[in-house]
């Protein structure tokens, strides 16, 4: 057990070193880096001032290792627009981000595994059909043509502009990109809460409990259902990760003030300093999504704690 | 019988129909039993003979597309509704409890087990209080040497054996009057199978119980039954006392079931010829994982063997014994981290080139799972001509004597064009002893090559071993868990335990006057072995 | 199987997958040829005739779906998108899968360092959602085609290279295997004639699923203004275009928008009912 959180661990570590050393990699390779990192007009001792900082005269490794050095320090340069620290900028949006995702996951989970339960208990009828309709239309639907389907069924039919500019974050201005955010994932909890419940219900030990006396209901919901969530919690933990980074069309949509409106804008302006740390922070909470879903498998899974 | 209310069950003419489009219309059909108290009650049969159907049918769990169409079921005297019937359910649970084949699958994975047999108490509104020393005093009814710890385990955590007596348990923790066993043994290995007998007919008197005990094995017959019927593509084709069924049998398919149940050596004598294949004390050890997870498992340890042209050794081991890690190892699948495999005095682990090829084409091997075997892409042809192909055989000879070796094996020159998947699991079997056969090899390695298979299919395979290695003159290494088997084979056997060789010599001595304690243990445990003889 | 399942099997679905096999061929049509219905230039203005409304709603048959801000042809406009969003979602999910398949089959044939290694990159990639690996590079290279191609085409190799790392360490086990080593078989045999094509149905499952999502990234990028760059255009382009003017030409999002989701929509009914032909136990498992 130790041996398994050890192993773990170091694979995080490692997948964050190659993370790092990725990122490092490729904005040494693009050209001028300096440049890159100055404001697109800067004078030339502000470039040759980003050159030194990043100490482009000396070896590759050497860069390399202060690369990391810096980071480690929490050092992830500063915004070229505003002249603020990219880890201030990050912060400043991180909440309205949050909001946003955790609605709409909590919407995902709720409606997205109650369709699933139902479609698989009626296996097959038209209750089953429609669910799986559902996952199908949900999974197509680009998340920016039904949010401006949204905004304009708002403007049309209740004279309210849903994606403008300054949509507070409130209770109710976060429903509609929540559920635009949450389409998908709605559709895709249905469908896998389905299959791994239709998987669990033919389970041998279902049967068994069966021939035991235990009634439907309670083999339902004691035995079928308890093992069915284990593998969402796969899912649940990729949701989590990506919390950050999958609302980036949905925040541009409707002109959400959150991280992914942050970075879009930062690639347009080539801000390169949040860019880069917005990447690091997503694959870090991907990561670290990842080794609390394997952690959670320990206390939820006991076949897994004697591996 | 004459007082027909003193029967635990009574089935009189139960039809069990099959879905449209499956090969027949009934799964079961006539069939007619009687369970008296205190008595076991055999259902044999191989697969597909529809002996699972009828316990599923007794304990109401038939599956919907399987209905139960004609026939009474009588539970002490009353009827059990033809439809699952939840009312119903609860009350036959208390009245019957079922065993199955694969004990950790039918336990929920992620509750412990005390927790599931307390649930069976608390569906039937037994207090809280009461429960757990229940629970207790089951587990070690069935002999669970430490109940409070079995208490905690969860399923995976058990070996098959001890998740067997769990299910056991839980079966018989409401005290019903019938055990039902649906191939309670099958899965585990014999020693354990022995114990796990030995249980059932230890509680059977304790808890005053009648049994239902389905089985493919005429040995645990032997061992358990009072009464046996005998049953084939859903029809009972046998029905009487054990005593007289197994002394007397009066059905050809019966009769055939019990030769194979044989555990006969007589036929067998080491014959004096040049050792071929030789292996001297030999060891693999794998690694697995990385980093903080690495374990390395010793899978062979110093083992030693020697094979004579044309002559067949038998390797017995249970499960992990590192049996079919040996047979990799003379495969030169694997290298031996020690020792020296030698093929006709050459060690293998030198060849190369020209002297590698001969020797891949001249041993040969035949795997367990005839399902997994071939390549399901290939048609028959393909597979049984690939050998010759890749060592350099023109295509058109190579399917010609493709042709040849089909009707060696007994299958019909129109197989070729077929795909595996059209075969049964014995013409697979077939396939597969063509395909290593038409490489003419001196050696055949055969890794569980019948276990896979019903017995009576069994029988013929093993036959069309012993009939091809008389016209052929290979020497066969013949690895198995079934004692039967390597009787029914083998000239010399070696007795395999975690990885090392407790035990060798000629099949005969080694058969009716074991030396080592394991070999000892093992031959008694075989079911229905009494003391070097035949049932 | 209840018998309510078998007859939405053999009934309802094919009519389904007729349909999205009939939209399909008509958008691959209309990628094609679709230029030719339209006199217009894609790239042609004309400030006399700027947003226009389709026929139906006061528009003229000159520009039969509207024109757009610069008084651009919507017809042949979505025509040449359609173009572009085809090539890329062919193109990129082949990157993808090759790449991916090869990866996944090198690490399971080699172990060992490189198969460490490619287990590696597979993590990296599988903790930077491809929106994000693709918004960073484009921030740092100047976007082209070619690059934005081949981002795109990133999108989901490892989950290939995962499924065939995985497909090929079974396969390797398989009893056919061992027997046909025994036979003397090269490595090269093994895995070309033998795991190979058994593991290929793998990789074409995940291709059903990886082209419509493909579809959705570029669409999705392109919405952004940061996949094709004007003057070449695709749908998602379009639609950003339009966003802008949502409430008044309401045409410029909502026709390239249907044609998106229908494409996504088409090319998962079809997939889905592929992968229910190649394996019936995949069915409804995503």
């Amino acid at each position: 057990m130790t041996g398994f959180i050890l192993s773990k661990l170091l694979r995080a570590f490692i997948t964050l070193l190659l993370t790092v050393s990725l990122v490092f990699i490729f904005i040494r390779f693009s050209g001028d880096p300096a440049a890159a990192m100055a404001p697109p007009d800067a004078p030339q001792e502000v470039i040759d001032y980003y050159a030194e900082k990043l100490g482009l005269d000396k070896p590759l490794w050497v860069q390399y290792t202060s690369y990391l050095a810096q980071i480690v320090k929490g050092d992830f340069g500063y915004s070229v627009d505003s002249g603020r620290s990219s880890v201030s900028l990050f912060l400043d949006r991180l909440p309205a981000t949050l909001y946003l995702g955790g609605f709409s996951l909590l919407i995902a989970l709720t409606v997205g595994i109650s369709l699933g339960t139902v479609a698989a208990l009626n296996r097959g009828n038209f209750l089953d059909r429609g669910v799986m309709a559902f996952s199908v239309f949900a999974f197509a639907m680009p998340n920016f043509l039904f949010g401006l389907a949204v905004i304009l069924i708002g403007a049309l039919g209740f004279q309210t502009y849903l994606g403008g500019q300054g949509a507070s974050i409130s209770w109710v201005g976060v429903l509609p990109p929540a559920l635009t955010l949450g389409l998908a994932s709605t559709g895709s909890y249905a469908r896998f809460s389905r299959s791994s419940l239709l998987e669990t219900i033919n389970k041998p030990f279902l049967l068994a409990a069966e021939a035991r006396g235990i009634p439907r209901t309670r083999r339902l919901f004691f035995h079928a259902m308890p093992n069915a969530a284990i593998p969402l919690v796969t899912l649940i933990g990729l949701s989590l990760g990506g919390l950050i980074a999958g609302s980036v069309v949905t925040e541009q949509v409707f002109a959400w003030p959150g991280v992914g409106q942050l970075l879009v804008r930062s690639v347009a302006t080539r801000d390169i300093a949040t860019v880069q740390f917005i990447v690091l922070a997503i694959a870090g909470t991907m990561v670290v999504a990842n080794l609390l879903v394997d952690f959670l498998y320990l206390i939820i899974d006991p076949r897994i704690r004697v591996q | 019988m004459k007082n027909t209310n003193a029967a635990i069950l009574e089935l009189s003419n139960v039809g069990i129909g099959l879905p449209l489009g499956a090969d027949r219309q009934w799964a079961v059909r006539d069939i007619s039993l009687t369970i008296l108290p205190q008595q076991t009650l055999c259902l044999v049969g191989e697969s597909g003979s529809g002996k699972s159907v009828i316990a599923q049918a007794i304990m109401g769990i038939l599956p919907a597309a399987l209905p139960l169409k004609e026939g009474t079921i009588k539970l002490l005297g009353k009827s059990i509704p033809k439809q699952r019937s939840p009312s119903f359910n609860l009350l036959r649970s208390v009245k019957m409890g079922m065993v199955f084949q694969d004990a950790v699958a039918s336990l929920n994975p992620i509750k412990k087990v005390g927790h599931q047999l307390e649930e069976i108490l608390l569906v039937h509104g037994i207090s809280r209080k009461e429960r757990k020393p229940r629970v207790l005093k089951m587990l070690s009814a069935v002999l669970l040497p430490n109940p409070e710890s079995a208490y905690r385990s969860y399923p995976h955590e058990m070996s098959g054996g001890q998740a067997q007596r769990i299910v056991i348990a839980g079966a018989l923790l409401l005290n019903p009057s019938l055990l039902v066993a649906d191939e309670p043994t099958t899965a585990l290995d014999v020693t354990t199978q022995a114990e796990i007998l030995e249980l059932i007919t230890k509680l059977k008197v304790e808890f005053n119980t009648s049994v239902l005990f389905i089985t493919h094995d005429f040995g645990v017959v032997s061992e358990i039954g009072d009464q046996i019927a005998v049953m084939k593509d859903g029809k009972i084709l046998e029905q009487g006392s054990v005593k007289n069924v197994l002394k007397n049998p009066q059905n050809e398919y019966t009769q055939r079931l019990l030769k194979a149940a044989n555990l006969d050596t007589s036929k067998k004598k080491l014959k004096e010829t040049e050792e071929i294949l030789k292996a001297d004390n030999i060891s693999l050890t794998y690694k697995k994982g990385f980093f903080f997870n690495q374990t390395k498992f010793k899978a062979v340890q110093k083992v030693s063997l020697s094979l004579t042209a044309g002559s067949t050794l038998a390797v017995v081991g249970e499960s992990g014994s590192g049996k079919s890690s040996l047979a990799k190892c003379l495969l030169r699948l694997e290298n031996t981290n020690a020792g020296k495999i030698y093929y006709r005095g050459k060690d293998i682990a030198d060849l190369k080139g020209a002297h590698l090829r001969n020797f891949r084409s001249k041993v040969q091997v035949v795997l367990q799972d005839p399902f997994g075997a071939l390549d399901p892409r290939f048609k028959i042809i393909d597979a049984i001509a690939e050998g010759p192909i890749i060592h350099g055989s023109s295509w058109d000879e190579a399917n010609s004597r493709a042709i040849e070796m089909l009707s060696l094996v007994g299958l019909t020159p129109q197989s070729a064009e077929r795909y595996p998947q059209e075969f049964s699991g014995g013409q697979r079997q077939r396939i597969c002893i063509a395909r290593a056969l038409i490489m003419r090899p001196e050696v055949l390695i055969a890794d569980e090559a019948v276990s896979a298979l019903d017995v009576s299919i069994q029988v013929k395979i093993l036959d069309l071993f012993e009939d091809l290695q008389k016209r052929l003159g290979f020497a066969m290494v013949f690895i198995t868990h079934d004692l039967h088997v390597a009787a029914a084979i083998s000239d010399s056997v070696i007795v395999m335990k975690d990885g090392q060789v407790v035990e060798s010599g000629p099949t005969s001595s080694v058969f009716k006057n074991p030396q080592a304690k394991y070999t000892k243990m093992l031959l008694s445990s075989a079911p229905g072995y009494q003391g070097g003889e035949a049932l | 199987m209840s018998d309510c399942d078998k007859n939405f099997k053999s009934f309802s679905t094919p009519i389904v997958v007729k349909l999205a096999l009939g939209f399909v061929i008509v958008f691959v049509l209309f990628a094609l040829f679709g230029q030719l219905l339209s006199p217009h230039e894609f790239r042609a203005t004309s400030l006399f005739d700027r947003l226009k409304p389709p026929i139906g709603f006061g528009g003229t048959w000159t520009y039969p779906l509207g024109t757009d801000g610069r008084g651009r042809d919507l017809l042949v406009r979505l025509a040449v998108g359609a173009q572009i969003t085809l090539i890329v979602a062919i193109v990129g999910t082949l990157v993808g899968a090759v790449l991916g398949s090869l990866l996944g089959i090198i690490a399971a044939a080699k172990r060992g360092p490189i198969e460490a290694f490619i287990i590696g990159a597979v993590d990296v990639q599988a903790s930077l959602p491809i929106i994000v690996v693709a918004l960073f590079v484009l921030a740092v290279f100047n976007s082209s085609f070619t690059l934005f191609l081949l981002l795109v085409g990133l999108n989901g190799w490892e989950v290939y290279a995962r499924l065939m790392r995985g497909a090929v360490l079974s396969a390797k086990e398989h009893g056919y295997v061992m027997a046909i080593r025994a036979l003397g078989a090269s490595s090269f045999r093994i895995y070309f004639r033998h795991i190979f094509p058994n593991v290929l149905n793998i990789v074409l499952v995940q291709f059903t699923i990886n082209l419509p999502l493909t579809v959705l990234l570029e669409t999705a990028l392109s919405f952004l203004g940061l996949g094709v760059q004007p003057p070449l255009t695709s749908l998602g382009q379009i639609m950003s275009e339009g966003r802008d003017r949502l409430l008044t030409a309401w045409w410029l999002t909502l026709f390239p928008g249907l044609i998106i989701f229908f494409l996504a929509l088409s090319i998962s009914i079809i997939g889905d009912w592929v992968r229910d032909r190649l394996d019936p136990t995949l069915r409804s498992e995503k």
